[in-house]
């Protein structure tokens, strides 16, 4: 380390010699050799660096620079401690460490320098190729020259060894480091500049929407002026009048009624401006449903539409399932609709609705029902009494007078154990006792006769399954029963009555017969929902199911009842004369009352189908959504005696009514100039219609007495 | 008052109306209310000057209502107007002056 510091120092002092002679020589004249950093113009650059003197430096003058002090530079390090003891092992005891260690580095550079001469650095050489060689080759020869001369000049160190420290701090210009041969070129650098990036511009503008404006125009007369103050005052004084009308209307409202209570005596009055109000509202859909008739329909053969009409909805049935209709037998505008629901989990209150086409917007009468309803139907000569059928079993009859039931059944009397399906009014007995049928899925028909504000029940007929009694759990025998779903009465053999079960089945059942059917049918796959007889030809009926379809049967010929049991308790399964399958469940069907051909069902889907069987004997001449929502199932469906239109329930406490378009009401033609016909001759026509259809159904046997073996399959 | 002596006049045709009478517009009732009155009194303030009634109910109109109402009040006159819609007013008054007003800017 020494001899490295001695080399360092031994080079600038070279250098600054020669930097030293070469000042004077420019000059020319022998100036104070110690003040280097007076520097003229051309040596500036040289001199760039003042020379700092430490502020505790000694002031000597010549004399005392002079002197010599020897120091003896050893290679012991003064700062290495001389008294290391460590354990010794082997004596046992602590010993002092005579060799102490004198190395102290100071500083230290790997240098990265190879004698060109070396073969390491031929080596490289080659490997780099000949440019770089040359290239090396003159840093080399710089540099070995560099070295030379520090080598050349190391003899010379101790003679100059004086003049050393003093032109050390001197010259430190590389000029003089690169030994005063070859200068760096000051202008070989490179220059690099850059510049910030320039964001884009953008620009970005709206328009606003200028203030919608308008043009007026008009002139101003003393005439115009006039005429228009004429008119407005006539208004005013029109106005005047029709309040006097107000004012003098309601005092005298008032001193009519002043008796009676205060809604009552002006419900009259307020129902009659409701119709009114409704009229106006509703005014369109009253014009169709009077006059308008698709014109389209004269085009199409075989297609019709149903037009919507009104729709009658109301806030507190919207939850609740439409679950029979029935329209009033006196005033044909008005009908009766039960509510309640067809969901098990489901369960809650019911209601009856009576509407009015003449009033879409309100129910003309309201009755809540602790339990759910499940049929209705209004008494065909007093249409003031209603017949019910509730969930929890029970049957009920209401006056429309009252807001409750007038006659309800209890556990004690005779109340269903399940479901009542279906409710019917019978003629009234002999002794002129309303009674009415009621059918329910607990397998019990059973006639219900009021007398003397008592409801006097008597079962009817039991349905049972042919299948062996089911055993009970503690080995007792439990004889499984039918569950009726749907009944209907022949329009003229009174004792007569289908019945359809849950199992599919339809009994042909007699009321003098309460042990057995007269007959019994498989006609479904699932439960039969529907069965109803056709209006004019006595032996056909309809049913409908969840099997997805609508059937058309014949009632088999033997019309007196067959005493074998065989015979009776036999499921005869017979044809359908007509199938039609509408791709989901069918909740209703309905014969139309004009003509015995036609007939519409509902499904679940939201649709509705009407068929002509006398146009089209196998599609519906109208497929129909009537559904508002998707999901919405229609249930129920029924056409209005008198008027074209029918009305269709949904599980949404919605009832639509449709108008059939001329295509779906065909009736015979009345010949021009002949007087219209009587009943009996239309009555004839239309069972003519039927049976010309059904001859081409039937199976051909059928024409003479049909033995019982061809009706089975 | 005023209604007792019509009725008495009333087969009178020749009788003049004097009530403000909206023919035409289109403000929404608030604004047609203080127009109207404010139309009413300039009238009735300057019932010989038309020209400073109109410069009254125009700057009211301005005040009020934002700038650039334009007012015309005469007894004859033609006109085919540019309107910002919910902002035009014709009313008579008087029994024969006519006062349209409305803003355009």
């Amino acid at each position: 380390m020494p001899a490295k510091a001695i080399g360092k120092g031994k080079q600038a002092g070279g250098a600054s010699d020669i930097s030293r002679r070469r000042t004077t020589r420019m000059r020319g004249d022998g100036d104070d050799m110690t003040d280097m950093g007076d520097g003229t113009d051309a040596d500036d650059w040289m001199h760039s660096k003042a020379l700092v003197k430490p502020e505790d430096q000694l002031d000597l003058n010549e004399q005392q620079l002079k002197e010599e002090f020897t120091r003896i530079l050893t290679a012991n390090n003064p700062h290495a401690p001389q008294n290391i003891v460590r354990y010794s092992f082997k004596e046992r005891q602590y010993k002092q460490i005579s060799s102490v260690d004198q190395l102290a580095i100071h500083f230290a550079l790997d240098g990265n320098m190879l004698h060109k001469d070396s073969d390491e650095a031929r080596r490289q050489m080659a490997k780099l190729g000949m440019p770089d060689a040359v290239q090396s080759e003159q840093a080399g020869s710089e540099g070995g020259e560099g070295a030379g001369a520090g080598a050349a000049e190391a003899d010379d160190a101790k003679d100059e060894g004086k003049d050393e420290g003093r032109d050390d701090a001197a010259t430190p210009t590389p000029a003089a480091a690169a030994g005063g041969k070859k200068l760096t070129n000051q202008f070989n650098y490179s220059e690099r500049a850059s510049q910030t990036y320039n964001n884009p511009y953008r620009e970005r503008g709206t328009a606003t929407e200028p203030p919608p404006r308008a043009t007026f125009s008009g002139s101003v007369t003393q005439w115009e002026i006039f005429d228009a103050y004429n008119e407005d005052f006539e208004k005013q004084v029109n106005k005047q009048q029709i309040i006097m009308l107000f004012v003098y209307l309601s005092e005298y409202v008032f001193l009519c009624g002043f008796q009676s209570d205060d809604v009552t005596r002006i419900a009259n009055a307020s129902q009659i401006v409701e119709r009114m109000v409704n009229q106006n509202t509703y005014d369109d859909i009253a014009q169709d449903f009077k006059y308008w008739d698709d014109p389209s329909d004269e085009y199409r053969e075989n297609e019709g539409t149903l037009l919507p009409l009104w729709r009658f909805t109301f806030e507190k049935a919207k939850k609740l399932a439409v679950t029979s209709l029935c329209w009033n037998p006196k005033y044909k505008d008005l009908y009766a609709v039960s509510f309640g629901s067809y969901d098990f989990m489901k369960q809650g209150n019911g209601m009856i609705l009576f509407y009015s086409l003449k009033n879409p917007s309100y129910p003309e009468f309201i009755y809540e029902t602790d339990s759910g309803l499940m049929c209705l139907d209004v008494h065909p000569d007093h249409p003031y009494l209603v017949v019910v059928g509730y969930y929890d079993g029970s049957v009920g009859v209401f006056n429309i007078e009252c807001k409750e039931p007038v006659h309800r059944c209890t556990a004690k009397n005779g109340k269903h154990t399940d479901p009542v399906w279906q409710v019917r009014w019978q003629k009234d007995d002999l002794e002129n006792n309303h009674n009415f049928y009621s059918i329910s899925s607990d397998g019990r028909i059973v006639q219900w006769t009021i007398i003397k504000n008592e409801l006097i029940y008597q079962d009817v007929i039991q349905l049972t399954l042919p299948e062996a009694p089911a055993e009970g759990p503690d080995g007792t025998k439990v004889s499984t029963v039918g569950c009726g779903t749907a009944f209907d009465f022949h329009k003229r053999n009174d004792y007569m009555f289908l019945v359809g079960t849950e199992e599919g089945k339809i009994h042909t059942c007699s009321k003098a017969y309460s042990s057995q059917f007269l007959d019994t049918n498989l006609a479904h796959n699932m439960a039969v929902y529907q069965v109803r007889w056709n209006p004019w030809h006595p032996d056909i009926y309809i049913t409908c199911s969840a099997d997805w379809t609508v059937k058309i049967w014949e009632v088999s010929q033997k019309t007196t009842v067959d005493t074998n049991p065989e015979n009776t308790q036999n499921v005869s399964n017979r044809k359908a004369l007509f199938t039609f399958d509408l791709n989901n469940s069918v909740g209703d069907v309905a014969w139309a009352p004009y003509s015995s051909t036609v007939f519409a069902a509902v499904t679940a889907d939201g649709k509705v189908f009407v068929y002509d069987l006398n146009i089209n004997k196998y599609e519906p001449l109208c497929e129909q959504m009537v559904a508002v929502k998707k999901k919405t199932k229609l249930t129920h469906i029924e056409f209005n005696p008198v008027y074209p239109i029918i009305i269709v329930g949904d599980d949404r406490g919605n009832v639509t009514s449709l108008k059939l378009s001329p295509n779906l009401k065909k009736m015979p033609k009345e010949k021009k100039g002949q007087p219209a016909m009587d009943p009996a001759q239309r009555e004839q026509l239309e069972i003519a219609k039927l049976d010309k259809l059904l001859n081409m159904v039937r199976e051909p046997t059928e024409g003479s007495k049909p033995p019982a073996a061809t009706e089975k399959k | 008052m005023g209604e007792v002596v019509e009725e008495k006049k009333e087969p009178d045709s020749k009788r003049v109306h004097t009530y403000p009478l909206i023919r035409h517009s289109d403000m929404n009732d608030e604004m047609k209310t203080e127009a109207m009155e404010l139309c009413v009194t300039a009238c009735e303030k300057f019932s010989s000057n038309n020209e400073t009634a109109a410069r009254m109910i125009k700057e009211t109109m301005d005040k009020k209502f934002g700038a650039s109402w334009h007012a015309i009040v005469g007894e004859g006159y033609g006109f085919e107007i540019t309107h910002e819609v919910k902002n035009l007013l014709y009313m008579f008054f008087g029994g024969n002056m006519a006062i349209m007003i409305w803003k355009c800017s």
